[in-house]
């Protein structure tokens, strides 16, 4: 078992970063919470269809490496119904200039960036983000830090998984230890 | 809907078009083998007429199935999958799209190259047409229906002798009536009956088959 007795409840305009060890299970609840990990006891309430309110950015970014950063882009656009400009995202993201260079050429830091980018599109109200600083680098690190400051001032939901800290008023769900989640 | 439908046919057009071994290796697989008949068996025409159905038959299924393996296996480890089942849009919609895509790049040119095969095989110029119909409706019938045996295996890490095992059994019907038909045409017989039934066991596997791929994938997804 993974965790048990775990139970929070998060509003609107919250940052939530979710900590652990290796193994304790960051991946598998944000994957139970986005509805993708089916195996669970006990409930996951959303106050509306999670569905069109989401943005889900999973462990590996849903990048293929076929596609350049900018169709890969606008297919996820497609399938989120997620509106804005797909270039000046990518720009948001450092990657000018690489929009239409296949993603395999790409280093991993670059692919990441790539999904990041849809944070700079068109908001949805919940950001569900597994180790979204992950290969990035110091100047990324700072603009995605600000980018989900900005976002949870507007009122966006904020859930990740990360061992960086988002400002001084996130919140922490800690997973593992003796006694399950706490 | 149906912007989505085009942009995920679009985009698996695409995906399969830069790296065309996937495309390549089914149409190749099925040359080589039937190609390899008349070395291995006889040179003489009456024995590969008569063998002739089966033997493309045979690689053609074969050539589909290994084309297959790696179905969804590429978005899984690219995280694309997830992106897919999260998405506001019910799965079948990208899911249908992108058998449609598979089929039109590996299906359909098994079904153009067939009757060079047959003519190959010696069988009479006036069944190459029965033998070119039969492929063109088994073979999306085979896509899909496989299609459902890699959406359940996409997660294991060899799942192509399990992909085999649940769906070689799932094939039997579509190669005895596929060959079936080339062989009713061999004698002379009609043969509208036999790809009415090719037509309806393909009506049967495109109306569900795409609903059972989505719910596959949720289900590999969920483990």
């Amino acid at each position: 078992m993974l965790f048990r007795e775990l139970a929070f409840s998060a509003a609107d305009g919250e940052v939530w970063q979710i900590t652990g060890a290796n193994g304790a299970g960051k991946t598998t609840l944000l994957r139970i919470l986005v509805g993708l990990h089916g195996f669970f006891e006990g409930e996951v309430h959303w106050r509306q269809p999670l569905a069109p309110s989401l943005l889900y950015l999973g462990h590996q970014p849903g990048v293929r490496e076929e596609l350049s950063a900018r169709e890969n882009l606008r297919y996820s656009q497609a399938l989120s119904g997620q509106g804005g400009d797909p270039d000046a995202a990518l720009d948001a993201v450092g990657l000018y200039g690489f929009e239409d260079v296949p993603a395999g050429r790409l280093s991993a830091g670059q692919k990441r960036r790539i999904a990041l980018a849809r944070l700079w599109l068109d908001p949805k109200p919940v950001w569900v983000l597994d180790e979204p600083f992950t290969a990035i680098d110091q100047d990324g690190v700072t603009r995605l830090d600000a980018r989900l400051r900005q976002a949870a001032a507007a009122g966006t939901l904020v859930l990740y998984t990360s061992h960086h800290r988002v400002g001084d008023d996130v919140r922490r769900l800690h997973l593992g230890g003796a006694g399950g989640a706490r | 809907m149906s912007r989505v439908w085009w942009a995920a046919l679009r985009r698996e057009l695409t995906l399969i078009w830069r790296a065309p071994a996937d495309m390549v290796q089914p149409l190749f697989f099925f040359v080589v083998v039937v190609s390899l008949f008349p070395l291995g068996l006889s040179p003489k025409p009456e024995l590969l007429a008569l063998v002739a159905p089966g033997a493309v038959w045979v690689a053609a299924l074969l050539a589909v199935m290994l084309s297959l393996d790696g179905l969804f296996r590429r978005d899984q480890e690219s995280g694309a999958l997830d992106q897919m089942l999260t998405a506001p849009v019910l799965s079948v919609v990208p899911v249908s799209a992108k058998l449609l895509a598979h089929w039109l790049l590996t299906g359909l040119p098994l079904a153009l190259v067939a009757p060079l095969l047959g003519y190959m095989m010696q069988l009479p110029v006036a069944v190459l047409g029965t033998l070119m119909m039969s492929v063109l409706l088994g073979t999306p019938t085979l896509t899909v229906v496989g299609a459902i045996g890699a959406a359940l295996t996409v997660g294991l890490n060899r799942g192509g002798i399990l992909l085999a095992v649940l769906v070689l059994p799932l094939y039997i019907p579509v190669l005895v009536f596929g060959a079936g038909v080339v062989r009713t045409a061999q004698d002379g017989l009609p043969t509208d009956g036999l790809l009415a039934v090719l037509g309806a066991i393909l009506a049967l596997a495109l109306s569900l088959g795409p609903l059972a791929v989505a719910l596959g994938l949720r289900i590999s997804a969920g483990d």
